[in-house]
């Protein structure tokens, strides 16, 4: 492989250029400043390419270039040969030389990035508006078919609440039962300070049951279950499945939103529930082992002092929170645009988004039970 | 690397005794094919007799059960890594959507391959890369475009443009006017043809274009009974003594194709 090479010789009112080597793409980078630097002082210019060992569009490129900035300028450009292959190729790739630019590069500094700032305020508007758009949707769906048991899918159902509860059973077990040993070491650390620590029990049962069940089951479904829902509609959207389902009469939300929905407004507040078992357990175990409070004991103090309210209160929020994961999945997934790049970003999006919203709608419960005195 | 020398003719595909087997279901075996230089093949078939199975073997997408692939002299199947690499920066390859990367605009889709390979300026490679856009009759908008935002006929010629991008001497193509319209379709072949003639392609082509059949394939590999059943022009097609083949290249479709040229 012999290097490129180019020769010009400049003289009395002729000039030529002689080129040799291998003119491909692969070594254009060692003539490139010399092509570009190359300057004529005659009118007429013979290009000889005789001497060429190969030549390729890229290289072609490179002579097409010239040959037309030098024209620009009144020099007359003529090839040594006529109508061989390479000249051929080289009044192809000059006629296929883009006539304009083909994109500007992107605009920088302050004023695009101000732009920006609004364009995504607008957005974050627009987005609001999306939501309660497809909220609306999604119960106008519910409501024409509740009533009428032949449009269930309930095999869609059933595998949904499979998906989305029964396997995860494994991990929310896991999750809580630690918590609940978290929770019971913590606190027993404090409070054998005060000499309190049967207080543990309280402890435990109060946050686990009335927030931290519920709260970190929700997030662990948001980020299985959520991801999911926005991956497989999103990618269906790509492949152009949605609007398929739409010419052959079937509305997406009814099959698609409307299953997955109903199956994780379903299955979290059982999910929910075994948490609230899997923590008191962890919790139970870890006092019995740390602060010798016995089993008993710690089922006695639990029926004691525990009110049944606060388990409801945890109870009553799973529904809620399942109803938020789903539909903003659901409805990040229908903003999918095109590429899997979109998918990705998307699924990004409605993960944060849901458990965001979770915690918010957690505080919100907060201060509505605090205000009703439970 | 041997070269593979035929009565004066280089073939710079050479495939021998290729068996490909998914499960008990046999696609390809004891199949043989050579490809020559400069020309173009148009790989035909029905449905299931692993056209595109052969190209993806060819290009090393799929492993074959037996036999050996010889692309540009060199050995595909047991070469090293970086032979491997070597040749295969000497090959483009055009899907059958395009599989365009979807988070890069066409520009920069067509600019990947050189990014990769070679040791260009930014501006150089830009201006190839609209160069090779422009060659594939893409008009210069579309360079900022991202592939979701092109036509199924755009991203076809997006595709080519970036197989073209290194400057290969073999481009692999699967059914590159499928879903084209009649005039695009036209257009595509006429492009496939410059190409050939100006850059000394060649080309590996499986169709089903009855079209691009007449129009530009030099000759045509009938793929039959898990091996290449015939091969040669398309002019001996029609005197080929075997159902499919008759069927294929003498029906109502085949006739009109035949009478356009």
């Amino acid at each position: 492989m012999s290097r490129p090479m180019l020769s010009l010789d400049d003289s009395d009112g002729m000039a030529t250029l002689r080129l040799s080597g291998r003119l491909v793409t692969d070594s254009l980078g060692a003539v490139e400043a010399d092509f570009a630097g190359a300057s004529v002082r005659a009118t007429v210019l013979h290009v000889d390419l005789s001497n060429l060992e190969a030549l390729d569009t890229g290289g072609a490129w490179l002579i097409a270039d010239l040959k037309a900035r030098l024209e620009k300028q009144g020099v007359q450009v003529e090839f040594t040969e006529k109508a061989t292959p390479r000249t051929d190729l080289i009044a192809t790739v000059a006629a296929a030389l883009p006539s304009e630019k083909g994109i500007e590069d992107l605009p920088r500094g302050i004023l695009p990035w101000i732009a920006g700032v609004g364009l995504k305020t607008a957005g974050v508007g627009q987005s609001i508006l999306s939501l309660l758009s497809f909220v609306g949707q999604t119960l106008a769906s519910l409501a024409a078919t509740v009533f009428r048991p032949r449009r269930w899918r309930t095999a869609a159902l059933v595998s949904q609440m499979e998906e989305t509860g029964l396997n995860a059973i494994p991990i929310v077990v896991l999750m809580s039962f630690l918590i609940g040993v978290v929770l019971s070491f913590q606190g027993a650390s404090q409070l054998r300070q005060f000499g309190a620590e049967v207080f543990v029990v309280d402890l435990i049962a109060i946050s686990i049951l009335r927030e931290l069940g519920i709260l970190l089951t929700a997030i662990i479904v948001a980020g299985r279950s959520g991801s999911a829902f926005t991956a497989s509609i999103g990618s269906m959207k790509v492949r152009e499945e949605l609007d398929a389902m739409r010419t052959l009469g079937l509305d997406p939300i009814e099959v698609l939103v409307l299953p997955r929905v109903i199956a994780l407004v379903i299955v979290l507040p059982i999910l929910g529930f075994i948490a609230n078992i899997s923590g008191l357990l962890g919790g139970a175990l870890m006092s019995w082992s740390q602060l010798n409070v016995s089993p008993g004991m710690f089922i006695t103090r639990l029926q004691e002092n525990t009110d049944v309210w606060h388990l409801a209160i945890g109870m009553i929020k799973a529904p809620v929170f399942a109803a938020i994961i789903a539909i903003v999945a659901c409805w990040q997934a229908m903003q999918v645009r095109g590429s899997a790049d979109s998918v990705g970003r998307h699924t990004t999006i409605s993960v944060v988004q849901s458990i965001f919203l979770v915690i918010a709608a957690d505080a919100l419960f907060s201060i509505f039970f605090a205000e009703i005195g439970v | 690397m041997t070269r593979l020398q035929d009565d004066s003719r280089e073939a710079v595909i050479r495939v021998r005794g290729l068996r490909n087997q998914f499960g008990p279901q046999v696609v390809h075996d004891q199949l043989d094919l050579d490809v020559w230089r400069g020309e173009v093949l148009g790989i035909v078939g029905g449905s299931g007799t692993g056209k595109s199975v052969l190209l993806r073997t060819i290009v090393g997408l799929n492993r074959p059960a037996a036999g050996s692939i010889h692309v540009l002299g060199a050995d595909v199947l047991h070469g090293s890594r970086a032979e491997r690499a070597q040749t295969e920066r000497r090959w483009g390859v055009a899907f059958q959507d395009g599989a365009l990367f979807s988070s890069l605009t066409v520009l920069q889709n067509v600019m990947a391959p050189m990014r990769e390979h070679l040791n260009l300026s930014h501006s150089l490679m830009k201006a190839l890369g609209e160069l090779k856009i422009s060659l594939v009759g893409l008009p210069p908008f579309s360079c900022g475009k991202l592939p979701s935002e092109l036509s199924g006929g755009m991203r076809k010629r997006a595709a080519l443009a970036r197989a073209l991008a290194m400057d290969p001497e073999i481009v692999f193509l699967d059914e590159p006017t499928a879903g084209l319209d009649p005039i695009g379709a036209a257009a595509y072949d006429d492009l496939i043809g410059e190409l050939k003639r100006s850059l000394g392609l060649t080309v590996f082509m499986v169709t089903h274009d009855l079209d691009s059949l007449y129009a530009i394939c030099d000759r045509i590999a009938v793929l039959a009974e898990q091996r290449v059943l015939v091969e040669g022009p398309i002019e001996e097609m029609t005197r080929v003594d075997h159902p499919w083949v008759q069927e294929y290249f003498t029906g109502p479709r085949a006739r009109a194709a035949q009478e356009k040229m």
